[in-house]
C-alpha cells in the first residue's frame, strides 16, 4: 500500500507494523486477536477500561499509544464499540482452511443481515473480495456502534478491514 | 432592569458547565442564549467523544448535551432562550433583545462570556451559489434538522470538523466525492481520516477549489493543485461533479462582546485569531468578566466544558460562595484535566499557546499594579 496516514487518510501497512499496538506476523496468524489501528498520539483511552482482562494499556498519559498484551487478549471484542475512533477490530486467520474472520465497527444504516454477501474493502474503501456476514451485534451498550462479523478468503487477510456501505437506491 | 449575581452569555458546553458549577455552589445564575435550544454545538455532535472517562470519552456529544441540560434543569438554572445579548454597558449591564421583540437590561455582578465561534469562509468564484455552505451548517442540517443538503458533496478542509462532518454526511446517505486539504498533510485525527478513507472517500492534499459552477445551484467544482507556497499550479485543474460544497476552513472566536466590554486582546493564530487575554481562572482583563470555551481559543467541546467549570467555580468564589482555598484546589484539578487533553502531537501547540496567553495576562497584571503604585 502506497502513501501514509497524513497524505492518503489511511495508515499504510508499514506505518502499522511500526506502531506498538499492531501484532507481529506470527501473533496475527495465531488465532482470534484484537488489532488497534491507532498510530497517532491523541488524548483518548476508553479502550483501556473496555478490556476486562487488562490486555490494553494506554497509561497515565492519555495521549500515549495503546498497547495490547496478546497473551491476555481473548478476542472478546468488548473494545470494538468502545473505541470512539472506530479503530479496533478482531481478526481470526485460523477460522477455517481458506477463510478468515473479521469483526469490525459499523455505523451506517441499513445494517447488513446475517447471511448477506457483502463487498469487503481495504483501508481506502477499494473492493477486495466478497465476504459473508456471519453475525450482526448491536446491543444497547454499544450505543449504536454495531459490530459486524464477516468471513472472507484468508489470502486477503491483512488488507480487508471493512465493507462497502449498503446504499439503498 | 433585572439584577442577577452571575450572567452567562451562551449556553453551549462551556456556558452550561459554568452555570452548573456556579449554581451548585449557590450563586444566582441567569443563562442567556440566542438560540431556541440550549446546548450549542453538542446536539449536532452525534459522534463518540475522545478523552478519558472524566472527560466523558466514548459518549456521543448529543448525549453529553442531554446530561448537561438535565443537570441544569435539576439545579433550577434560569435560562433565557431566544435572547440576543447585543451590548455590554458600564456597570456590567447587558442589553438583551428577547424573542426578537423587546429589550431587557440585565445587571450582573459577574459575567461569563461563552459565546463560541463562527465558521470561516474561503471565497472563490461561484462561492455565492446555493449549495456552498459551512461544514457546521451542513452538520446542523443533517443532525439537528434531518435535512440532507445534497447528494454529492465536496469537503474543503481536512481538520477534525471536515472529516467528522464528511463521515456524518456519509451516515446521512450522501456521497462524499473528495476531501481537499490546502496543506501538504491532512489536519484531522488519523482515526477520523481512516474511517472516512475506508468508506472510499479520496483525500487530496495540496489542493483547493478554484471555482464552482452552476446556474441556480452548484453543479460542479474545479479543483487545483497547490505548490509549496500555496500557489495554484496552472494545468493541474480538474472538474468534479458535485451539488454541495462544504467549507471546513477553521473557526473564529465570537469576541464582539468582549471587545465592547473593553477586554484586552492578543492575537494567537493557532487558537483562531484575536482572543481576550485571560488568566488561569478564565478571568479577562476586565474586572468581573470571565470567558470560557471557543471565545478563549478554538478547541473542542471537552476543553470548553473544563474551561466553563473553571470560570463557574472562580466566579462563584468571587461572589463568596466558594472558599478561595477550595476554588484553588478544584481549579488545579481542572488544569490537570485540561493539560491531559492538550498533550501529544495535536494538543501541544494549543497548550503552548495557552501558556503564552497566561503569561501575557500576568505581564498585564504586574504592569497595571506598577501603575497603581
Amino acid at each position: 500500500m502506497k502513501g501514509s496516514l497524513k497524505t492518503t487518510g489511511a495508515p499504510s501497512l508499514e506505518e502499522l507494523h511500526n506502531s506498538p499496538a499492531y501484532p507481529t506476523n506470527e501473533q496475527l496468524r495465531k488465532g482470534p486477536i484484537a488489532i488497534i489501528e491507532c498510530i497517532e498520539e491523541i488524548p483518548c483511552n476508553p479502550c483501556e477500561a473496555a478490556c476486562s482482562r487488562g490486555a490494553i494499556t494506554v497509561g497515565e498519559n492519555i495521549t500515549s499509544l495503546p498497547k495490547i498484551d496478546f497473551e491476555k487478549c481473548i478476542a472478546c471484542g468488548a473494545c470494538i464499540a468502545a473505541c470512539p475512533g472506530l479503530a479496533i477490530y478482531i481478526k481470526d486467520y485460523t477460522y477455517s482452511d481458506t477463510m478468515a474472520l473479521l469483526s469490525f465497527p459499523y455505523e451506517y444504516y441499513p445494517l447488513p443481515q446475517a447471511g448477506d454477501t457483502v463487498q469487503a474493502v481495504d483501508r481506502h474503501g477499494k473492493y477486495i473480495c466478497d465476504g459473508k456476514v456471519i453475525r450482526v451485534q448491536n446491543p444497547k451498550s454499544n450505543d449504536h456502534t454495531a459490530v459486524i462479523t464477516i468471513e472472507y478468503p484468508n489470502e486477503y487477510f491483512e488488507e480487508v478491514v471493512s465493507i462497502k456501505r449498503i446504499v439503498i437506491s | 432592569m433585572i439584577e442577577t449575581e452571575l450572567a452567562i452569555v451562551g449556553a453551549g458546553p462551556a456556558g452550561l458547565s459554568a452555570a452548573i458549577e456556579a449554581r451548585r455552589a449557590g450563586a444566582e445564575v441567569l443563562l442567556i442564549d440566542e438560540n431556541s435550544r440550549p446546548g450549542g454545538q453538542l446536539f449536532k455532535q452525534i459522534h463518540k467523544f475522545f478523552g478519558s472517562r472524566s472527560h466523558k470519552a466514548g459518549t456521543r456529544g448529543m448525549n453529553i448535551g442531554t446530561e448537561l441540560l438535565r443537570e441544569s434543569k435539576e439545579l433550577g438554572i434560569q435560562t433565557w432562550l431566544n435572547g440576543e445579548v447585543c451590548g455590554i454597558e458600564e456597570g456590567h449591564k447587558l442589553w438583551v433583545v428577547r424573542d426578537r421583540s423587546r429589550s431587557e437590561i440585565v445587571k450582573a455582578k459577574k459575567i461569563i462570556l461563552s459565546t463560541g465561534a463562527t465558521e470561516n469562509a474561503v471565497p472563490f468564484p461561484g462561492w455565492e451559489l446555493p449549495g456552498v455552505m459551512g461544514a457546521g451548517a451542513a452538520q446542523t442540517m443533517i443532525n439537528v434538522n434531518r435535512v440532507l443538503p445534497g447528494k454529492k458533496v465536496i469537503m474543503l478542509g481536512s481538520g477534525n470538523v471536515g472529516v467528522i462532518v464528511a463521515y456524518q454526511l456519509l451516515q446521512a446517505g450522501a456521497e462524499v466525492v473528495a476531501i481537499l486539504e490546502a496543506a501538504p498533510k491532512l489536519g484531522g485525527y488519523g482515526v477520523h481520516t481512516a474511517k472516512v478513507s475506508r468508506a472510499g472517500v479520496p483525500f487530496y492534499v495540496s489542493h483547493t477549489i478554484k471555482q464552482a459552477f452552476g446556474t441556480d445551484h452548484v453543479e460542479a467544482v474545479e479543483i487545483v493543485k497547490l505548490d509549496d507556497s500555496f500557489k495554484k499550479v496552472p494545468g493541474t485543474e480538474r472538474t468534479l461533479e458535485v451539488d454541495t460544497v462544504c467549507l471546513a476552513t477553521g473557526l473564529t472566536p465570537l469576541t464582539e462582546l468582549a471587545w465592547l466590554a473593553g477586554c484586552k486582546f492578543c492575537y494567537v493564530p493557532v487558537l483562531g485569531g484575536h482572543l481576550p487575554i485571560h488568566d488561569d481562572k478564565m478571568h479577562s482583563t476586565q474586572p468581573d468578566i470571565f470567558i470560557a470555551g471557543d471565545i478563549s481559543g478554538i478547541e473542542e467541546a471537552s476543553t470548553a466544558m473544563e474551561e466553563g467549570k473553571l470560570a463557574g467555580i472562580n466566579a462563584a468564589c468571587e461572589l463568596g460562595y466558594i472558599a478561595p482555598e477550595e476554588a484553588e484546589v478544584r481549579s488545579r484539578e481542572i488544569w490537570d484535566s485540561l493539560n491531559s487533553l492538550r498533550s501529544g502531537y495535536f494538543g501541544q501547540k494549543r497548550r503552548d499557546s495557552k501558556v503564552s496567553i497566561l503569561q501575557k495576562s500576568e505581564e498585564l497584571i504586574s504592569y497595571f499594579k506598577a501603575m497603581i503604585i
